[in-house]
C-alpha cells in the first residue's frame, strides 16, 4: 500500500509581475513514480525547485510526513530525504566523478578527506546504477551527458532518501543514452525509491510513471493514473487549453 | 592518466625554464651561481609566495583580489602605530594580522552580499585601504622600529630572514588546507559551479568570505615583513604587490576563471619570476626591462594555459 510521501498544497510562486505558479497541488506516493508534464514555460521546474529548497514559494504549505513547511530549504529538504536531480546536473565540471559524488557530504578521516574510500563508494553506486565511467579521476566536462547524468543521480543516491526529485532526466540527451537513464530510472523503481520526475517527452513518463499530473501556465490541469489514460489524449488536453487560452 | 599528465605540464614546463634560466645566468654571470645569491632571491622573494599562496585560493574560488597590496600597507601601518605605542612586539603583530584578516572578511562579506563582480569590489576597496594608509600616517613613513620587532620580522632562522620560514611554512600548510581537507575543496567548487555547491547544502559564504578573510592575513604577514626589512611602514607599501600575485599564480598553472588551483606550479611561478629579476639585477638591465619582461611572461602563460583549456575541452 503506497503511503504520502509529500503533499505541496495550494503553492503560488510569481516573479515580479510574472505567475509561475498558481495553487499548484501535489501528492507524492512511496514506491511509485509521479511526473509532471506539460511544456516549456508552465512552471514544472519551478515547482521543483520550490521542493528542493532552491527556492521559496510566495504561499502554499509542503507537508513530509506529519510536519508542515511554509517553505523548505536545502539542508530541510535533505534532511527529509529529498534528493535532487537538477536539469543542468549541477556538476562541479572542473572536479571528477568522485568529488561530484560527494560534493557536500564527504567522507573523512579525522580532518582530512577519505579520497580512497570515496572512490571505493562512488564506484560501488555507480555500478549499483549500472553506470561505466573507466577513469573515476577523470572531470566530469570530459564525460559523456549519459556518464554524467549517472554520476548527478550517484550523488542524489549516495544519501540514504525517501524521494529521487528529477528535472528533464533526459534532455540534451541521444536515444541511446535517454534509454539507459530510463533503464536507471526503472531500476531505482524496482529498488523502492520513489521518484518526482518532470518531463516533456510524454511517450518516455508514460513509460516509468504510475501517476501523471499535467502543468499549463502555473497551473495543474489534470491528475490522472498513468493507467487510465494515454500520451494521445494528454497531448490533446494541453493543446485545447492552449488554443483555449489564445482564443 | 591523460588528466593528471595535463596537470603536472604548467609546473613542469615552469621548472625546465627555471633551469634554462639558471644554466644561462651561470653562465653568463659570475655571482648568481652562489648560495649567498639563492638565500638572496629567497629573502627578496619570500613574502611575494606568501602573496601568490593565498592569491591561489581566491583564483581558484573563482574571484580575484586586487586590494591586497593595500591590506599589506594598511596592516603594516597599523602595527607600526601600535609598535611606536609600546605595546608588546607580539600583540603588535597580532594586531597587524588581525587587521588584515578583517578587511579581507570585509572584501568577502561585500562580494557574498552585494553578488558584484571581485574584480570592481576589491578595485574600490584597495583605493579605500590605501587611503585610509594615507589617513593614518599623512603619507610619512612610520620609521625606527623597535630592534625587538626586527628580530622577529627579519631574524636569522637557518642563515636565512624568518619571512622565508614563514613563506616556506604558510606554502606547507596550505597542501593539507586546500588539497586534502573540505575547506579547499569547497573553495575551489566555488569557482567550479558555486550553484551546484549551494544546492548540496553547503554554507557557501562561509567559504567566500573565509578564502578572502585567509588572503587579507596572508597580505599582512607580507605586509610584516616587508615593514621588518625596510624598518619602516608606509602608504605606498605593497604597491601593485597584487599584480605580481595573480601573474605567478596564472603562470603557475590554476584557471583564471577558477575551479581548481595550482599550488606547486604557484611557488615554481614566483621562483622564476625571482630569477629572473635578479639575473637582470646583476646582468645590470634596467628596472623597465623587468616590468615589460614579466607583462610578456604572463601573456605567454594566459595563451598556452588557454590554448590547453580548449584542448582538454576538445580532447
Amino acid at each position: 500500500m503506497a503511503e504520502k510521501l509529500i503533499s505541496a498544497e495550494h503553492i503560488y510562486k510569481s516573479f515580479q509581475h510574472i505567475k509561475a505558479l498558481r495553487d499548484v497541488s501535489i501528492d507524492v506516493e512511496s514506491d511509485r513514480i509521479t511526473a509532471i508534464v506539460g511544456d516549456n514555460g508552465s512552471g514544472k521546474s519551478t515547482f521543483i525547485k520550490i521542493l528542493s529548497g532552491s527556492l521559496r514559494p510566495d504561499s502554499g504549505e509542503i507537508r513530509i510526513g506529519d510536519k508542515k513547511h511554509s517553505f523548505l530549504t536545502v539542508s530541510d529538504a535533505i534532511a527529509a530525504g529529498i534528493r535532487t536531480v537538477y536539469q543542468d546536473l549541477s556538476l562541479d565540471n572542473c572536479k571528477d566523478s568522485v568529488e561530484n559524488i560527494f560534493l557536500g557530504d564527504e567522507m573523512m578521516r579525522g580532518i582530512f578527506l577519505d579520497r580512497k574510500a570515496m572512490r571505493e563508494e562512488a564506484a560501488r553506486l555507480l555500478e549499483e546504477i549500472r553506470v561505466s565511467i573507466p577513469d573515476l579521476s577523470e572531470p566530469v566536462r570530459n564525460l559523456s551527458g549519459g556518464q554524467r547524468q549517472g554520476v548527478a543521480i550517484a550523488r542524489a543516491l549516495r544519501r540514504p532518501g525517501k524521494l529521487l526529485l528529477l528535472d528533464e532526466p533526459t534532455a540534451a540527451m541521444g536515444i541511446q543514452e535517454s534509454r539507459r537513464t530510463v533503464n536507471m530510472l526503472k531500476l531505482l523503481k524496482e529498488k523502492s525509491m520513489a521518484q518526482l520526475i518532470i518531463s516533456h517527452n510524454l511517450n518516455q513518463v508514460f513509460e516509468i510513471a504510475d501517476h501523471i499530473y499535467v502543468m499549463r501556465a502555473g497551473e495543474i490541469l489534470a491528475s490522472v493514473a498513468a493507467s487510465e489514460t494515454s500520451p494521445e489524449e494528454l497531448r490533446e488536453l494541453i493543446l485545447r487549453r492552449e488554443d483555449e487560452r489564445l482564443n | 592518466m591523460n588528466y593528471l599528465r595535463r596537470e603536472i605540464s604548467a609546473p613542469a614546463l615552469l621548472l625546465c625554464f627555471c633551469l634554462a634560466v639558471s644554466v644561462f645566468l651561470s653562465i653568463e654571470t659570475v655571482s648568481f651561481y652562489s648560495w649567498k645569491n639563492v638565500v638572496n632571491i629567497l629573502e627578496a622573494n619570500s613574502y611575494r609566495m606568501i602573496l601568490a599562496v593565498g592569491m591561489m585560493c581566491v583564483i581558484a574560488s573563482g574571484a580575484i583580489d586586487l586590494s591586497v597590496g593595500s591590506i599589506m600597507s594598511f596592516s603594516a601601518v597599523c602595527m607600526a602605530k601600535a609598535l611606536k605605542a609600546e605595546l608588546p612586539v607580539e600583540l603588535c603583530i597580532l594586531i597587524g594580522i588581525l587587521t588584515g584578516t578583517l578587511m579581507g572578511a570585509v572584501n568577502g562579506s561585500l562580494i557574498y552580499l552585494t553578488r558584484i563582480n571581485a574584480l570592481i569590489i576589491t578595485l574600490a576597496s584597495s583605493y579605500m585601504y590605501r587611503g585610509l594608509s594615507l589617513i593614518v600616517t599623512q603619507g610619512i613613513p612610520i620609521t625606527k622600529l623597535p630592534e625587538s620587532f626586527r628580530a622577529i620580522g627579519c631574524g636569522d632562522i637557518f642563515g636565512m630572514e624568518s619571512g622565508v620560514t614563514a613563506a616556506f611554512v604558510i606554502t606547507a600548510l596550505m597542501v593539507p588546507l586546500f588539497f586534502f581537507m573540505k575547506w579547499g575543496s569547497y573553495v575551489s567548487s566555488l569557482g567550479g559551479n558555486a550553484e551546484a555547491l549551494k544546492r548540496c547544502g553547503v554554507k557557501t559564504w562561509f567559504y567566500r568570505i573565509s578564502v578572502f578573510a585567509m588572503m587579507g592575513a596572508l597580505a599582512s604577514v607580507s605586509g610584516i615583513i616587508v615593514t621588518a626589512r625596510l624598518n619602516s611602514a608606509e602608504a605606498n607599501a605593497g604597491l601593485n604587490m597584487e599584480m605580481d600575485a595573480i601573474c605567478a599564480v596564472i603562470m603557475g598553472g590554476t584557471a583564471l576563471h577558477g575551479g581548481k588551483g595550482n599550488l606547486f606550479g604557484t611557488v615554481i611561478a614566483v621562483f622564476l619570476m625571482g630569477l629572473i629579476r635578479n639575473g637582470l639585477t646583476i646582468m645590470s638591465v634596467s628596472s623597465y626591462y623587468q616590468q615589460f619582461i614579466t607583462g610578456a611572461m604572463l601573456l605567454m602563460a594566459v595563451v598556452i594555459a588557454e590554448f590547453r583549456e580548449r584542448k582538454a575541452r576538445i580532447g
